[in-house]
């Protein structure tokens, strides 16, 4: 019964709208009183049954909720034979509350976009070796699904057979599609493109990367800041309040109208919706551009950043160095780069495979008597001759001679923050190679961005020689920069930051530099989505798009200075409705009701500016 | 200990939030500590202990209060 009452809220609140428009017409019209007050009676008692089944849960669980404030009111106003504020407030009531769910759900839709994505049905391996469609809760880790064209990819899993491109954006904001053959791992929630895949389920449900993703989104919706902790406070206490002060107030004036206006104007609807429906349009903001905020602390912290530290290999650079720039002193230059291939080969330092990488295809011969000289480099006998190859040295202990021209050249490499491959054959000097890590294109803009924006200092450290790292601070444009850095040195020197009272946010790639990450106010990860990003971070760019760092931060801040505007609408309108009740001779429960729902449709209609949001 | 994730209908009142988790924290088998209602995706999260109460008592009280339950998911922790 009380479940029917409720949901035929709408019926009853277009139901009372007419009531009431019958009784103005036949009272102002055809000045039939009878009619009108009837008209009215029912319209009340009718608008005020769902609010009253509301109320009556609501003091069952032992909250004082607005529901409870409306119906004494209404009551009030019915006691005193008002029944045209009686009736008009109802309406107001029920009809703010359909507005408000309208606006609400316009505000969720940045999630439900990404909720929606998620897939329902697989097509199941059943014992008899056939496949059947089932839904999505009924896969097991371990069972075989077939996957055809077109079709979303159920569960996190392995590819058994088939081959196929998937459309990853859904995990990593990256539209290009990727190709998947035998033994690639496969997410929940991406979209086979072409081909058709047979997969093993790793991960189901709520335990895959997806579903990880979409959990974490819909918690931080709902976590809650200092700000709303205390409003959360404050209004457990201030509905309470206000049903005391109207009982006092009716005691000492023996005005029950003066008392149930109170009651009215001391809802705190749009101070109780305010805050938490700009954090919701912000995170959905975030969500729909690749950028996962963990909740509204985040948004607070990150809005009012003084200093941002970066990593440098693998955020502020590409993480793969490459052959930059080389010189060749030999004519037989095919032969000589032959020789380095092969005997970079035999190793699996980074610097050697950007070597060979850069040679590419060309003759391979037999490497004999390989030696590896630790922190030098290779030496080994190829085709008869004794090559050597590595820093220089290994060179001086190679007894090389280096001449005027190749000193430098070596001293030219270094100053480009060059990384030196030196290669020698029979003992003489045939090439020099610099090896360096690329900046990641688009970065210095974005970092002047951020400086706009408001950040102070833009701190690069780095476990790299100081010389390198400067050359990179100098090119980007960044206010310090250290060398030299080991994790634990890096966590250090945070904390210092944050002694000298700073907010500091950490970017980094979220697998070496968690201690960075987690100690940082702000730890952002440049993850691709995978578990240790999400978990151990803040802030999540997907795909590493360095490019979002200025567009969170911008929208942390348009956040932070919604939320603070909804503030100002609500307490302001409470305020200015309170005072003139007692000094105004205007005012009385119907404006009341109607200035009240006004402003919390004004705080979601002001959240919902965020949705749009664009840096 | 089981954990369970149950999908109402659309949530339209921040007050309904306080209703729900206070009514699913009165039930014995209940973890407390673990009643999260979440107010914009319409889910309530909560731990409980199946040798005393089951999610079927769990979706009857929800539903008492006057919210519909969509789906409920149960997971072993």
């Amino acid at each position: 019964m009380q479940k029917f009452i409720l949901g035929k809220k709408n019926h009853i609140t277009i139901v009372s709208a007419i009531l009431i428009i019958i009784a103005y017409v036949s009272k102002l019209g055809f000045k039939n009183e009878p009619i009108a007050i009837w008209s009215l009676i029912i319209a009340s008692v009718l608008g005020v049954i769902p609010i009253a089944i509301q109320a009556y849960q609501a003091l069952k669980v032992k909250v004082v909720s607005i529901d409870v404030l409306v119906t004494i009111a209404v009551i009030g106003a019915f006691i005193i034979k008002n029944y045209e504020e009686s009736a008009i407030v109802t309406f107001l009531f029920l009809f703010g509350a359909y507005l408000e769910q309208r606006t609400l759900n316009k505000t969720h839709s940045a999630i439900k976009e990404l909720t929606e994505m998620a897939p329902e049905v697989a097509l199941k391996q059943l014992k008899n070796g056939e496949f059947e469609e089932v839904e999505i809760e009924e896969v097991d880790v371990g069972d075989i699904l077939l996957v055809k064209t077109g079709a979303k990819i159920p569960v996190d899993g392995t590819v058994l057979t088939g081959e196929g491109h998937i459309n990853e954006a859904s995990i990593t904001g990256e539209a290009v599609p990727v190709s998947k053959k035998k033994d690639s791992g496969v997410y929940a929630g991406t979209i086979l493109k072409n081909g058709i895949l047979q997969i093993t389920a790793d991960r189901v449900g709520e335990d895959t990367t997806f579903g990880k993703i979409i959990e974490l989104v819909e918690e931080a919706q709902d976590s809650k800041s200092e700000a709303e902790r205390f409003i959360d406070r404050f209004s457990k206490y201030y509905t309470p309040a206000v049903l005391g002060l109207s009982f006092i107030v009716g005691l000492i004036s023996r005005d029950i109208e003066l008392a149930i206006t109170i009651l009215v104007l001391g809802c705190p609807g749009a101070l109780v919706i305010g805050v938490p429906v700009s954090n919701v349009a912000g995170i959905g903001n975030g969500a729909r551009h690749s950028v996962l905020l963990k909740g509204s602390e985040v948004i607070s912290d990150f809005s009012r950043l003084d200093t941002m530290v970066f990593d440098k290999t693998g955020t502020l650079t590409i993480g793969n160095p490459k052959v930059a720039d080389k010189e060749i002193y030999a004519d037989n230059v095919d032969e000589v780069l032959a020789y380095l291939s092969s005997v970079e080969k035999e190793s699996d330092h980074p610097l050697a495979k950007a070597v060979v990488e850069y040679i590419g295809d060309t003759k391979s011969y037999t490497v004999e008597k390989t030696v590896v000289v630790k922190g030098r480099g290779i030496v080994a006998h190829v085709e008869g001759h004794k090559v050597a190859v590595g820093n220089v040295a290994l060179m001086e202990q190679e007894n090389v001679l280096l001449s005027e021209k190749v000193r430098g050249d070596i001293a030219r490499f270094e100053e480009n923050g060059n990384s030196l491959v030196l290669t020698s054959v029979d003992g003489e000097l045939k090439a020099l190679i610099g090896i360096r890590d690329q900046i990641r294109p688009g970065v210095k803009e974005d970092l002047q961005q951020l400086k706009k924006l408001g950040v102070k200092n833009l701190v690069v450290l780095s476990g790299d020689n100081q010389g390198t790292v400067d050359l990179v601070a100098r090119e980007l444009g960044l206010t310090e920069a250290h060398g030299h850095m080991l994790p634990e040195d890096k966590s250090a020197y945070i904390k210092a930051l944050q002694e000298r009272g700073q907010i500091v946010a950490f970017v980094g790639d979220g697998v070496n530099d968690s201690p960075s990450l987690a100690l940082a106010q702000i730890g952002i990860a440049m993850g691709s989505g995978t578990d240790v990003a999400i978990e151990t971070s803040d802030v999540v760019l997907m795909n590493s798009d360095f490019s979002r760092l200025p567009h969170a931060l911008g929208l942390t801040k348009a956040t932070a200075n919604n939320m603070l505007q909804n503030i100002i609408i609500a307490v302001g309108v409470v305020l200015v409705l309170l005072a003139s009740v007692f000094f105004s001779e205007w005012m009385n429960m119907s404006i009341g009701m109607l200035v009240h729902e006004a402003s919390i449709l004004a705080v979601i209609l002001n959240a919902m500016r965020l949705l749009r949001y664009k840096l | 200990m089981q954990k369970a994730t149950i999908q109402l209908e659309t949530l339209t009142c921040p007050s309904c939030m306080q209703k729900i988790e206070n009514g699913v924290k009165s039930l014995e088998g209940v973890n407390k500590e673990s009643v999260k209602v979440l107010f914009n995706s319409s889910k309530v999260r909560a731990e409980f202990d199946d040798e005393k109460v089951s999610i079927k008592d769990i979706e009857n009280s929800i539903d008492k209060l006057g919210y519909e339950v969509l789906k409920s998911q149960v997971k072993k922790i």
